[in-house]
């Protein structure tokens, strides 16, 4: 188990110093650690500018946003004791995507990454609002389906403001939309980690509850929880991570849903290892899906649809696996 | 002690009270045992008792004090619940799972100190599944799952033990199996116990003091000796009931059925 921990935990930093060593313009890994060094003590060269503001910056952006993403998805599994969700599916990257597209088209003063967190924030509202039942209760099916609904409300939206908008501004609404960290800079890095960090930090602090909370309201109750409060926290936490993610990188799908369960199926569902293992799992996976969307071909495909052709076939792995008990209550 | 005055429950629009002006009191180290047909309010009296239900009209004392106004951590520290069987979502084993009962001990932003650990295994080991510590809680047969469970209300360390159905999902061995493990732990520890049955022979059996619910109001209450007998329980389930002794056990049986 120890070996296990330790070896996830190193995974993202050398996930970073494999995707450091390859690119479009070809340096050798002598020449990379040879920049590296030249750039801290302040030499100017164009390898140095390659890999120090092109590649380190977007390697980064890429680890915090996995980062961000997956221990979204692993909290609101658990306080929604729904395994079938994250951010994505609940409609919360939508949402975020809705609010960034109004603001690049028509409200460029407002912050990005407020109005992510706004749109967000009101998807997930809505979409736990249609799935609630008249005793307080939630079905899983019912909280999957009001995602979907969202999200298809939201797109539908996007669309609309793509409609309207001016075509400079369409074009980089249609870039960001798809999922992408080949724009990435150290500002946007700082931006997003500020909202990753407020958002990840509370969770990290709390998840040891996520255990509690996940046995069910009036379990948790009874064990002294003060279930409704948490929940509050912990949604907000888990929107913030998500959608300051989403601000910088567009949406990217599934990497909430499929990292939380890849860890539990390594360590076990304990939140205590969860989220910790969760953070290294989705930066490793996110640098990983990015070095393969930037080198793959010629062209620098969109990472989005890197994570969707590996995430939903997982997804339909996970409904198979565990049929039934997914889908009861 | 519990100490239960006048508590009565209606749900929004409902014509009448599913529990009505309730009063009853469990002496600290006793085992009482709620009994009553499906729908006589036995769950509703349970989670008001638990303060889980808001807005129930009467009050409710534990160990003296009085439970409106407690927030759920206290409330936890006071009294710990046995659900009944469920699925959780994620397959905890079963150490994790009582280390849960630590919550109310627990501060705010920290996680469960080795004490904790400590508290929680040794919950298991008094109710005899020590064993089964690492096992997925999913994975353990149902009688080892309500022992688990009882474990987890044992970790809480509260006075007062309250258990919804703890039979419900057993086997006739498991039955007695599991009510003998809260008899002997509510003994050692001092224990006051509230449990919901749907057996009237295994009430007999176990506690030491009957509370007979119908149609939301009790209708009897007292030692088992002198509640159950075949008239009260005739009463009680709308069924002719037989008697047979033997050994100096009585038994009760439907006559109609």
């Amino acid at each position: 188990m120890r070996t296990k921990t330790v070896l996830i935990i190193a995974a993202p930093f050398l996930a970073a110093l494999l995707s450091l060593f390859l690119g479009a313009y070809g340096i050798s890994p002598l020449q990379v650690l040879s920049a590296l060094r030249d750039g801290l003590a302040g030499v100017d060269s164009p390898e140095t500018a390659i890999i120090l503001d092109i590649r380190l910056p977007r390697i980064v952006l890429a680890g915090l946003a996995g980062l961000a993403l997956a221990t979204s998805g692993a909290t609101l599994q658990a306080v929604l004791r729904n395994p079938l969700v994250d951010p994505f599916i609940l409609g919360i990257s939508s949402g975020a995507a809705f609010g960034c597209d109004l603001t690049i088209g028509f409200a460029p003063f407002i912050p990005l990454q407020a109005a992510a967190f706004l749109g967000g924030g009101l998807a997930v509202l809505v979409a736990c609002l249609i799935a609630r039942t008249g005793d307080g209760g939630m079905s899983r099916l019912s909280l999957v389906l009001s995602g979907v609904i969202v999200s298809a409300f939201f797109s539908a939206m996007v669309s609309l403001i793509k409609f309207f908008v001016e075509p400079m501004k369409l074009q980089s609404i249609v870039f960001w939309l798809m999922g992408s960290f080949s724009l990435a800079e150290w500002s946007q890095a700082r931006s997003a980690g500020i909202g990753i960090l407020l958002g990840c930090v509370p969770v990290l602090l709390l998840r040891w509850r996520l255990n509690v909370i996940s046995m069910g309201d009036e379990e948790a109750r009874a064990m002294g929880i003060n279930v409704s409060r948490k929940r509050v926290v912990f949604i907000a936490a888990a929107t913030l991570a998500a959608t300051s993610a989403v601000a910088v990188s567009g949406i990217i799908g599934w990497v909430g849903l499929m990292v939380p369960h890849l860890v539990r199926m390594l360590a076990g569902p304990d939140h205590r290892r969860l989220i910790p293992l969760t953070m290294a799992g989705g930066a490793t996976f996110m640098i990983l899906a990015d070095t393969v969307a930037r080198n793959l071909t010629d062209f620098d495909i969109p990472v989005g649809i890197i994570t969707a052709v590996a995430g939903a076939p997982f997804f339909v792995y996970l409904m198979k696996r565990n049929g039934k008990e997914c889908w009861g209550r | 002690m519990i100490r239960v005055e006048g508590l009565s429950f209606r749900h929004h629009h409902a014509p009448r009270a599913v529990v009505e002006d309730v009063s009853f009191t469990v002496d600290n180290g006793r085992i009482a045992v709620l009994l009553g047909p499906n729908g006589s309010g036995k769950t509703t009296l349970f989670k008001c008792i638990a303060g889980l239900w808001k807005s129930c009209g009467g009050t409710v004392r534990l160990d003296g004090r009085e439970t409106d106004g407690l927030s759920f951590r206290e409330r936890a520290l006071l009294l710990a619940l046995v659900p009944q069987d469920h699925t959780p979502p994620f397959p905890y084993t079963a150490l994790e799972t009582v280390l849960m009962g630590r919550a109310p001990h627990v501060g705010l932003y920290a996680s469960p100190s080795a004490r904790d650990v400590d508290k929680a295994r040794a919950a298991l080991e008094t109710v005899g599944v020590g064993h089964l510590a690492d096992r997925p809680y999913t994975r353990v047969s149902g009688g080892e799952r309500q022992l688990i469970l009882i474990a987890r209300a044992l970790a809480q360390e509260s006075p007062i033990l309250l258990l919804d159905e703890p039979t419900s999902h057993l086997d006739f061995r498991n039955q007695h199996a599991v009510l003998s493990w809260v008899r002997r732990v509510a003994g050692d520890k001092g224990l006051t116990v509230l449990m919901t049955l749907h057996d009237p022979n295994l009430a007999a059996h176990f506690a030491h003091q009957v509370v007979l619910l119908k149609e939301g109001c009790v209708i009897a209450d007292g030692i088992p000796e002198q509640v159950l007998n075949e008239g009260s329980l005739e009463q009680l389930y709308g069924v002719g009931i037989g008697t047979v002794a033997d050994a100096g056990r009585r038994l009760f049986y439907p006559r109609s059925a």
